[in-house]
C-alpha cells in the first residue's frame, strides 16, 4: 500500500505545551487518496496534531513532509490543504454561494467562473441550486455541514482535514452524513484526514484508523484490524462494550484468573506474554446448554437485558463480575431474568492484550 | 379588554417610561410651539420660534456641532479600532471587561476633568511649563483652539466608542479567522473579508453612540475651546437661561433631535443590524 511516496509523512513530530507533550513523537505515513482517521478521547492530542498538519500550529520538534517536502513552517494560507472545522467556521455575513466562492475570490477568479464552480459543488454536495443565494444562518445543521465541505473543496486542496465536524449533529443525521462523506471521498479521490472521538464513526468511513492516547499513536490499522486485533486494552475498550478479564499465563499454558482461580484456554499468545488482559467481545459470548459446548465456560445469573435495536445485550453476573453478552434478536435468550445460565466462548474468539 | 399576565406585569415599566421618558419629550415639543418668552403650556400654538430660528444664524451653530461631532467620531474610530483589536487579541474574552476600566474616569465630573486638561495645556501649565523649564522651548498653547475642543471630545467619549468596538471585535469567532486564513486569505484579506464586516455591529453602535453624545457636547467648547466656537447646545443653554426664552430653546432642541434622528435612521438603514445577525 505504501510503495509510492506518501502524500503526508510525520517524522517524530512532537508538540510541547510547557513541560507537557500534547503530541509525543509521532511517526506516520498517509497514502495518497486515503481516508485516514485519528481517533482518541478528548485531551489525547488529536486536535493539536491536526492543527500542526493544517499549518495552524508548528511542531516543537520533528518534521511534517508533504510529498517529501518539509512544510513545518509553511503557514496555513500557503499550504495546499484545507480544514473543515468543528464549528464549521462559516462566514455568517455571506450567502451559501459566497461562502463556497471565498477561496476562489481570494485566488482572483472571475465572478462567472466562481459561480459555475460553486453551483457544481452545490450539486456534488446534494444541495438544491436555489441555495446559492441563501443566508448560511438560515441553513440547517446538515446543510451547513455540506456548505463547509463545499467551501473546502472549492479550495481544491490536496488534503482535506476534518476536525470532528459531525460531533454536534444528532445521531440519525450524523449516520447519513458519515456515509455521504465517504461517498464524496470516493468521488473526489482526495486524501481525507479526519479526527473524531468516536471509533464507531471512524469505522464507518475510514480506510485506516490511528488510535491516539496521551499524545501517542497506540495503534494504526484498518477498521477490521482495530476491531478484531486491538493491541491494547485501551483500543479494545474504545470500540464499545467489551469484557475484560485480568489474567496471567500459568506454567501449564492456560490463563490463570487470580480473582476466581479459574483456568481458561488461551487464544494465540503474543510473544513474551506473561500477564495482561483477556478481551472478549459481547457477541462472542454464548449461552450454553452444557459447559462442554465451548472451550471456556462460566456459570452465572442473568441480571438484566438491554434492547439495542437489532441486538439484545444481556448482563450476566459471574461471581462479583458482570459480563455483557450480545445476541441478535433472532437468537435471543429464551429464559427470564435471574435465571441461572452457563456462558462460554471459544478460545480463538478472545484477544490477549498486555496493556 | 382583558390584559394577560405579561401585559399586566409590564404596566409599571410602561408607566415609568411614560412619566420619565415620553412626558418630558412631549413637554419640550409642546413648548416649542408656545409664544416666545412665555412660561406656560397654555398659550396659543405658533410657529414663531421656528421662524426666528430659520431667520437667524443658528445654522452656524448646528453645523459646528455636527462637524465637530463628525470629526470626533472619525478620530475616535481611528484610535479605538486598533486599541480594541489589540485588547481582544491579547486578552480574549476578558477584553470587554477590561474596557470597562476605561469608564472609571466617568466617575469624576466632566467639568473637573476638562479643567484638569486646561491646567495641563495652559501657558506655563504642566506641559508647556515643563518644556520651558527643561528645554527652554517657548511654544504656543493649543488651549482655546479647535484642536483642543476635538481633543476634549475624543477624551470624553473614548469609552463610548471603545466598549462597543471591543464587543464587536470579540464577536468574531477565532475559527472563522482561522478558516479564512486556511482558505488562502492573506492577513489583510482576513481583515477586510472577515474581521471588519463581522465586527461591524459593534463599530456601528460605537459610531452612533459617540455621534449622538458628541452632537450634544457643550463643556468641551466652553472649557477647552474658550468659546472660540459656539455649538448648538450652547445656544440652547443660552435660550433657556440668560435669554429666558424657553420656547426658543425648546424649538432648537426639537430641531437638533430631528437632525440627529434623521442621520441615525439613515445610518441604520444603510446598515441593517437585524439582517446582519441573521434574524431576517
Amino acid at each position: 500500500m505504501m510503495q509510492s511516496l506518501p502524500i503526508l509523512s510525520l517524522k517524530s513530530v512532537r508538540k510541547m505545551f510547557g513541560p507537557h507533550a500534547a503530541v509525543d513523537s509521532i511517526d506516520l505515513d498517509i497514502a495518497e487518496g486515503e481516508f485516514f482517521t485519528i481517533v482518541g478521547p478528548s485531551g489525547s492530542g488529536k486536535t493539536t496534531m491536526l492543527r500542526m498538519l493544517a499549518g495552524m500550529d508548528t511542531p516543537t520538534s520533528g518534521d511534517i513532509l508533504l510529498r517529501g517536502e518539509r512544510i513545518n513552517d509553511l503557514p496555513a494560507n500557503k499550504r495546499p490543504t484545507c480544514m473543515v472545522f468543528q464549528s464549521l467556521a462559516l462566514f455568517p455575513h455571506r450567502t451559501v454561494g459566497q461562502n463556497i466562492e471565498f477561496p476562489l475570490k481570494i485566488r482572483g477568479e472571475t465572478p462567472e467562473s466562481r459561480k459555475a464552480r460553486a453551483l457544481q459543488l452545490i450539486d456534488l454536495l446534494r444541495l438544491p441550486q436555489s441555495y446559492y443565494g441563501k443566508n448560511v444562518l438560515k441553513c440547517s445543521g446538515g446543510e451547513r455541514q455540506r456548505v463547509a465541505l463545499a467551501r473546502a473543496l472549492a479550495y481544491d486542496p490536496q488534503i482535506l482535514f476534518f476536525d470532528e465536524p459531525l460531533s454536534a449533529i444528532d445521531y440519525k443525521l450524523r449516520k447519513t452524513l458519515e456515509k455521504e462523506l465517504k461517498d464524496i471521498h470516493r468521488e473526489t479521490k482526495k486524501t481525507f484526514v479526519y479526527i473524531t472521538h468516536s471509533l464507531e464513526e471512524a469505522m464507518v468511513m475510514s480506510d485506516r484508523i490511528g488510535v491516539m492516547r496521551a499524545g501517542k499513536l497506540v495503534q494504526v490499522g484498518s477498521p477490521h484490524e482495530i476491531y478484531s486485533a486491538p493491541n491494547t486494552r485501551f483500543v479494545s475498550e474504545f470500540v464499545g462494550d467489551v469484557n475484560v478479564v485480568p489474567v496471567s499465563l500459568a506454567k501449564d499454558g492456560l490463563l490463570h484468573v487470580a480473582e476466581t482461580g479459574a483456568r481458561l484456554k488461551p487464544p494465540a499468545i503474543p510473544p513474551g506474554f506473561t500477564q495482561g488482559h483477556l478481551v472478549i467481545r459481547p457477541e462472542f459470548l454464548r449461552f450454553l446448554a452444557n459447559a462442554g459446548e465451548a472451550d471456556n465456560a462460566m456459570a452465572g445469573r442473568v441480571y438484566n437485558e438491554y434492547v439495542l435495536g437489532s441486538r439484545i445485550q444481556y448482563q450476566v453476573r459471574v461471581g462479583r463480575n458482570v459480563f455483557a453478552v450480545e445476541k441478535l434478536r433472532q437468537q435471543a435468550f429464551k429464559g427470564k431474568l435471574d435465571d441461572d445460565v452457563t456462558i462460554g466462548w471459544d478460545a480463538g474468539d478472545a484477544i490477549l492484550v498486555t496493556d | 379588554m382583558r390584559l394577560g399576565h405579561g401585559e399586566r406585569s409590564a404596566i409599571p415599566v410602561v408607566l415609568f417610561l411614560l412619566a420619565g421618558f415620553a412626558a418630558p419629550l412631549i413637554a419640550v415639543i409642546w413648548f416649542s410651539f408656545m409664544p416666545p418668552r412665555s412660561f406656560s403650556f397654555g398659550g396659543a400654538p405658533t410657529l414663531e420660534n421656528y421662524r426666528t430660528i430659520f431667520e437667524s444664524s443658528s445654522y452656524i451653530s448646528f453645523l459646528w456641532s455636527l462637524g465637530l461631532a463628525f470629526i470626533a467620531v472619525v478620530v475616535l474610530a481611528l484610535i479605538c479600532y486598533p486599541v480594541a483589536y489589540g485588547l481582544v487579541r491579547v486578552f480574549g474574552r476578558w477584553a470587554t471587561l477590561l474596557t470597562l476600566l476605561f469608564t472609571i474616569p466617568l466617575f469624576v465630573s466632566e467639568n473637573i476633568r476638562l479643567y484638569g486638561w486646561v491646567l495641563f495645556f495652559i501657558k506655563n501649565g504642566v506641559l508647556l511649563g515643563t518644556l520651558k523649564s527643561m528645554f527652554g522651548w517657548q511654544l504656543e498653547s493649543i488651549l482655546f483652539t479647535l484642536p483642543a475642543i476635538i481633543f476634549g471630545m475624543v477624551y470624553v467619549y473614548l469609552p463610548f466608542m471603545l466598549f462597543p468596538m471591543t464587543l464587536g471585535i470579540s464577536m468574531v469567532p477565532n475559527e472563522t479567522r482561522d478558516a479564512a486564513f486556511d482558505l488562502g486569505a492573506s492577513r489583510w484579506q482576513v481583515f477586510t473579508e472577515v474581521e471588519l464586516p463581522l465586527s461591524m455591529p459593534g463599530i456601528t453602535i460605537g459610531f452612533l453612540l459617540t455621534f449622538v453624545l458628541a452632537v450634544g457636547a457643550i463643556a468641551e467648547a466652553k472649557v477647552l475651546g474658550g468659546q472660540q466656537v459656539i455649538p448648538i447646545s450652547h445656544d440652547i443653554e443660552i435660550a433657556f437661561t440668560y435669554a429666558q426664552n424657553w420656547p426658543l430653546g425648546a424649538a432648537l432642541s426639537v430641531l437638533l433631535m430631528l437632525v440627529v434622528g434623521v442621520l441615525v435612521i439613515l445610518a441604520l438603514r444603510r446598515f441593517d443590524l437585524d439582517k446582519f445577525l441573521g434574524r431576517r
